[in-house]
């Protein structure tokens, strides 16, 4: 593996290499020294040309816990503002030495044009409405710490699925790891392109009893340029989680979100703050997920 | 501190000139009676093994961990506590090869700190395993002391580092290579000595 660029490119043995190594890195993060010398010497740049705050500083936290040396990069304060393009900055930081490149960017693609600009690896964190692999892995670690098993699960994914690269990726990856997909939300929403082995649903109500996973899904208003429904309030009637939907799902069943959330919208914070929500988990998790990615792709020869 | 512990019983024949590019250098019987003197001596040295430890590194160490705290709770009625170390993260050869799959760590019941940690592993070679595992064990804790145990010592050391119990001492040229075969891992208990000829040594 070279670079981490879609979930797409992970066949099975790989994934559940990925997510057994970040087991093992989890019992690092439960220690009292939580580092590791395995990536000494070793620069990673974290280019994010998106604003952030879970998976940059994830990121960092798992670059610094493998002893690696971070660079951050934001598009706001740097060249990017005077009219640099991708391109230079790739140049700039390979003339640099990066090792690896992790890249937000608002352009689906972007970081597979930059894997072929640069000779380190690309970890892509989120690239326009395409993909965003390694939430898509740190869902699947969580998960399978949870219920134990993947292969089998049933996964709804509700709401703006359209605009959303965590549900592209979690739908690639959930496929190759053997969990049943449905996805729900209002028509406008759920895309009429997918080909893979998912299920669609625009009545949350009906899939809610047999789901073992409540995926929820933040609605993106700042990707949309059309009114997908007619207001916040109906949207949030028909697809928002809330104590009452919650109670008629399997006792088993978890809630997942990979965050940012709005709280009232999507998910009522009773909700949100309940045990059956592994929100913070998800976070936690996020790390180790990372530093098994970073190690599998750094942690051998170039 | 005088020479590690030897297996007296058996002086290294000269190797003849050409035959068999294996040899038995421990039969399954020898294995066994190697391991019930190094619980026999791991229990003398610590007075009883009453703080001891055992920490298996990754991979044949471990079920020779587990096999000498089993010697010991026979002779002496004790539990001592096992654990696991993988040291991949803590190699310092993780460059020169593809990238390697990550093992399991386990810390031994009650933790490390303040306790006498054997570490335990097959073969002693260049001492660079035992390197990486005594930084992985600092990073887990803080023993009160570590000691090495080993089930053969083939020499050719690349640091200072010296065996406390050592199973069999084996002279052997750096062409060669020690192959320990386990019964819970290989089927069987055998440690041959490989004549490569040219090439890698173990």
């Amino acid at each position: 593996m070279k670079h981490l660029l879609s979930t797409a490119d992970l066949d099975a043995a790989t994934a559940i290499e990925i997510l057994d190594t970040a087991a093992e890195m989890a019992s690092v993060s439960g220690r009292e020294i939580k580092k590791l010398p395995t990536l000494r010497g070793r620069t990673v740049v974290n280019l994010f040309y998106e604003d952030s705050t879970r998976t940059r500083i994830s990121f960092e936290a798992a670059a610094k816990r493998l002893s690696a040396d971070v660079i951050n990069f934001s598009a706001k304060g740097s060249s990017v503002e005077k009219g640099e393009s991708l391109k230079d900055t790739a140049w700039t930081l390979q003339a640099m030495g990066a090792d690896a490149v992790v890249i937000r960017h608002p352009a689906s693609g972007a970081p597979h044009r930059l894997a072929n600009w640069v000779t380190g690896s690309v970890l892509n964190a989120g690239d326009g409405t395409h993909e965003h692999p390694t939430q898509a892995l740190l869902d699947a670690y969580t998960m399978r710490s949870r219920m134990g098993r993947l292969d089998g699960l049933h996964v709804a994914i509700v709401g703006d699925v359209l605009h959303s690269r965590v549900a592209r990726s979690n739908v690639l990856l959930l496929n190759t790891l053997g969990a049943k997909v449905t996805l729900v939300g209002p028509p406008t929403l759920i895309p009429t392109d997918l080909n893979t082995s998912v299920q669609l649903n625009y009545d949350l109500d009906a899939v809610l009893p047999q789901a073992d996973v409540v995926m929820m899904l933040r609605v993106q208003r700042e990707r949309m340029t059309d009114s997908y429904f007619p207001s916040a309030r109906e949207y949030s009637r028909r697809y928002g989680l809330d104590g009452a939907r919650l109670r008629r799902m399997p006792s088993h069943a978890i809630v997942m979100h990979p965050g940012p959330m709005n709280r009232g919208m999507e998910i009522t914070p009773e909700v949100a703050d309940s045990p059956r929500s592994t929100i913070v988990e998800q976070v936690t998790n996020g790390v180790s997920v990372r530093m098994a990615c970073l190690y599998l792709l750094l942690g051998g020869a170039r | 501190m005088a020479r590690p512990t030897t297996d007296e019983s058996s002086a290294p024949a000269q190797q003849p000139a050409a035959p068999a590019p294996t040899k038995i250098v421990l039969s399954a019987a020898d294995v066994s009676r190697v391991v019930d003197r190094i619980a026999h001596q791991i229990l003398e040295k610590t007075s009883g093994a009453a703080d001891v430890v055992l920490l298996g590194i990754a991979t044949r160490g471990v079920p020779i961990a587990h096999r000498l705290a089993e010697r010991i709770r026979a002779f002496e009625g004790r539990d001592i506590p096992v654990g696991t170390l993988d040291i991949t993260l803590y190699r310092d050869d993780l460059r020169s090869s593809s990238v390697r799959a990550v093992g399991r760590t386990e810390e031994p019941a009650g933790g490390v700190d303040g306790r006498k940690v054997v570490l335990v592993d097959d073969v002693l070679f260049s001492g660079r395993t035992i390197r990486a595992a005594l930084d992985a064990l600092s990073d887990l804790g803080r023993p009160a002391a570590v000691q090495l145990a080993v089930l053969v010592d083939r020499g050719h050391r690349q640091l200072p580092i010296r065996a406390d119990y050592v199973g069999k001492n084996i002279p052997t040229a750096l062409s060669e290579q020690v192959k320990v075969k386990l019964t819970e891992i290989d089927g069987a208990d055998e440690v041959v000595l490989i004549n490569a000829g040219k090439g890698d040594a173990r």
